[in-house]
């Protein structure tokens, strides 16, 4: 029954696993919370089925209009530096990912989220939520425009600092290619005693870091930052029922 | 072949909610759906303390054990002609102050398991959270499907019964299914890699 579901699928596409030294330990010490929430115990090798090689198809009704421009929606426009973040988002072959939700969300320019567990005294921003959505186009493209976000306090360790960032959640074609990540600035001062950032292998750190792109600036308006996002490539493999 | 380095993942920080809130996105299928039910539980640490930052995901198929998705293998879209009627077959849950999840939803149907069988209705399940530096991906199971739990090739592939209990909710007496989630300790669940 359900079989007949696949015919005309002549390959299901199979997900490479990103190289070692690509993510982050689960277990990180210097980062605190990772110690009673990593799980401990070896990750059991899931061969990709079905399950695995679909995922969700999602837009309708998540993405609203507007809801790629952070600056809006408010009586006036948010404090800070007011910025344009874009790119596109691909597997590790090159191919675009065209038509997929990007979710994004960040503290405001003074670096405190609207958010009921940030308390630290920095001001909350009447004119600026945080949250960004967008659907990529079809090369792949996506495009936000926000405002710089601060670096916040945090009590990972004495005197902690995140850079600033933006998180980023993307889900590609499939279950195998979800990823949630975080978008830095170049150059930041306080990469060196972030351990969220250094917890990445080093020769993937910089694959985080936004660059900024002058062609994509808006001249008299906005600075822009340029950010593609990789996300795990794929091969076709013959269905093993059909041999 | 490949071309370009795959961007490392982050946690999702103390402060999902604000990116990761879709109103309704527990709803896999609407209040009132016939045989719908919730599936829920908590989310917990190491020792034994609820993750009220976190979100559970979950992705499934239909009854008939069709999934919500155009198979588009490099470039070629397949008919999914089963998946009318808007099955999504995603749900998303924050977790709250008691590390709690819950997701109304239909038990899938069987899904074939490529090797001319099948796998027991399960769903695939994205776990995030503040301090996970990537999600964790675990499954869940039903239960009351006895035969067809005993036959799955991913339940049968695990060591013993400790770890494949880890993965099946049990009957909640109120027409739904509880499962806990432990991302440390004694009854850790059992994560997989895909
Ligand atoms: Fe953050």
């Amino acid at each position: 029954m359900s079989k007949s579901r696949l015919s005309g699928v002549a390959r299901l596409p199979h997900y490479r696993p990103d190289p070692a030294g690509t993510h982050p330990p689960l277990l990180s010490p210097d980062y605190a919370s990772t110690q009673l929430r990593a799980p401990l115990k070896a990750p059991v090798d899931l061969p990709q089925r079905l399950t695995e090689v679909t995922g969700p198809v999602l837009g309708d009704g998540l993405v609203r209009p507007g809801d790629a421009d952070l600056t809006r929606g408010y009586a006036e426009e948010p404090a800070g530096q007011r910025i344009i973040v874009s790119g596109r988002l691909l597997d590790s072959d090159g191919r675009t990912i065209p038509h997929n939700l990007v979710e994004i969300w960040q503290a405001n320019a003074a670096g405190r989220y609207r958010h009921d567990r940030d308390n630290w005294p920095a001001p909350l921003d009447p004119n600026f939520d945080g949250m960004g959505r967008t659907l990529t186009d079809a090369e792949g493209r996506y495009s936000f425009t926000t405002v710089k976000p601060g670096a916040y306090p945090w009590r990972n360790h004495h005197n902690a600092w995140r850079p600033a960032h933006i998180h980023f959640s993307l889900f590609g074609r499939s279950f195998t290619q979800r990823l949630v990540t975080q978008m830095y600035f170049p150059d930041d001062p306080l990469f060196g005693q972030d351990p969220i950032f250094n917890s990445v292998p080093e020769s993937a750190r910089q694959r985080m870091i936004a660059n900024l792109s002058l062609a994509d600036t808006r001249p008299d308006w906005a600075l822009a930052f340029r950010f593609d996002i990789v996300l795990r490539g794929s091969v076709a493999t013959p269905l093993e029922s059909e041999g | 072949m490949t071309g370009l380095g795959s961007t490392p993942s982050q946690t999702v920080g103390p402060f999902l909610s604000i990116g990761m809130t879709w109103e309704g996105g527990e709803y896999v299928v609407p209040d009132g759906a016939p045989d719908a039910f919730w599936i829920h539980g908590r989310l917990l640490d190491g020792a034994g303390d609820a993750v009220p930052d976190g979100v559970i995901e979950t992705w499934q198929a239909d009854r008939s054990g069709a999934f919500g998705h155009a198979l588009t293998p490099l470039g070629s879209a397949v008919e999914n002609v089963e998946n009318v009627g808007g099955f999504g077959g995603f749900g998303r849950s924050l977790t709250g102050p008691d590390g709690q999840y819950g997701v109304h939803t239909v038990k899938p149907g069987r899904v074939d398991d490529g090797h001319g069988g099948f796998q027991a209705p399960h769903l695939d399940v994205s776990v995030l959270a503040r301090g996970l530096l990537h999600r964790v991906i675990t499954r869940i199971y039903f239960a009351d499907e006895v035969e067809g739990n005993a036959a799955d090739p991913v339940l049968s592939a695990l060591p013993d019964d400790h770890a494949r209990s880890t993965l099946i909710a049990q009957l909640d007496g109120h027409g739904g299914y509880a499962l806990d989630i432990w991302l440390q300790g004694v009854a850790e669940t059992v994560f997989f890699t895909v």
